[in-house]
């Protein structure tokens, strides 16, 4: 499976759910903004790891709306306390997808730890993560999407050659907080 | 009112709602007393870097939140802090216990002791200094200052604000 297809799959979901889906820094971003821009899409720009946690945030904020993430392999290495904390809350509006291709896809493909050894499924159950699962087909993912707590999804590596975002750091987060008010309210 | 009284004070008249804390030991009252709130949501964090995200997301959904560590953690927070909060324009309050100081014990706190305010400079983040007895104001202020700038501000609580009377 390609990583834009599984993040094609992942936006559709978050369209039917009416989810916020935050999304990870570089190509991944790029990728959900060329198959599925939305305002309820939130593109990390910077901060490479804060994704998972941005997206606890907000679930914890906002208990009513469910919240997706898309994250990737390298970045979850690089908070990997997250999963503890994730652990600690588990919040039933929460999933993060974790889109692990076994290396740093944006900066020339260096591989990651999972890439020999490191089993991310298996370090999130350690974590205490109660629901996690692990799939590497559309079917299994698209499956996987309805759940809650963690999804590890296996997907090659490599980029699709999608622009760079053409929406200024303060237009997506103005659209997005707005997408996020509940309806009635201004 | 004791020291972390005052603080707690500060963050209610703010209306902070959302905590996220690594702890320090002159922290270590105040953590009880956000813990036991019923109108913050706490979160201790693994990392202080973790808590910028969180403070960040909870913010989105339209909470008021503020990140409780020691100045060691300042360090771990920097990219976030930048290619975050100021990115976005993203408000944050940050209370800082500010260890390695004057009266120091501890050798290993006295660099980013040394470091902290400098840093917090060359981030042009505000800092507010309060001497013990202006402490409830100052997290007022820097909430005040955070949110009307959109972008974090923070309170230094050194060793002489936690020292015993």
């Amino acid at each position: 499976m390609r990583r834009i297809e599984a993040i094609a799959l992942a936006a559709k979901s978050a369209q039917e759910r009416n989810a916020l889906l935050i999304s990870n820094i570089g190509y991944p971003s790029r990728e959900l903004y060329s198959v599925h821009d939305r305002p309820e899409n939130f593109y990390m720009l910077g901060s490479m790891g804060m994704a998972s946690s941005i997206g606890l945030g907000l679930a914890l904020a906002r208990p009513e709306r469910r919240v997706m993430v898309l994250d990737g392999d390298g970045s979850v290495l690089m908070n990997l306390g997250t999963l503890a904390t994730i652990a600690q809350h588990a919040p039933d509006n929460y999933l993060l997808v974790i889109l692990d291709n076994g290396c740093y896809g944006s900066t020339g493909s260096q591989p990651t730890c999972t890439c020999y050894s490191t089993d991310l499924a298996a370090v999130a159950r350690g974590a205490g993560i109660r629901n996690v699962q692990k799939t590497d087909d559309p079917e299994g993912l698209s499956r996987a999407l309805q759940g809650q707590g963690v999804v590890v999804a296996r997907v090659e590596a490599g980029n699709a050659s999608v622009p760079v975002i053409d929406l200024l750091p303060e237009e997506i987060i103005k659209r997005f907080i707005r997408s996020i008010q509940p309806a009635g309210s201004s | 009112m004791t020291a972390s009284l005052a603080i707690y004070s500060g963050l209610k008249h703010a209306g902070i709602d959302f905590a996220v804390s690594v702890p320090c030991v002159n922290l270590q009252e105040l953590l009880v007393l956000v813990e036991e709130d019923p109108d913050i949501i706490h979160l201790p964090a693994t990392r202080e870097e973790e808590g910028v995200g969180l403070c960040a997301g909870a913010w989105m959904g339209g909470r008021r939140p503020a990140l409780l560590m020691q100045n060691s953690g300042l360090g771990n927070c920097i990219n976030a802090l930048a290619s975050l909060d100021m990115l976005y324009g993203i408000p944050l309050l940050m209370i800082i216990s500010h260890r390695g100081g004057k009266g120091e014990p501890i050798a290993g706190q006295v660099p980013m002791g040394d470091l902290t305010i400098p840093l917090l400079q060359t981030l042009n983040i505000p800092y507010k200094t309060p001497a013990r007895g202006e402490g409830e104001e100052a997290v007022v202020a820097s909430w005040k200052e955070a949110r009307e700038r959109r972008r974090p501000a923070s309170v230094l609580l050194d060793l002489e604000y936690w020292r015993e009377r």
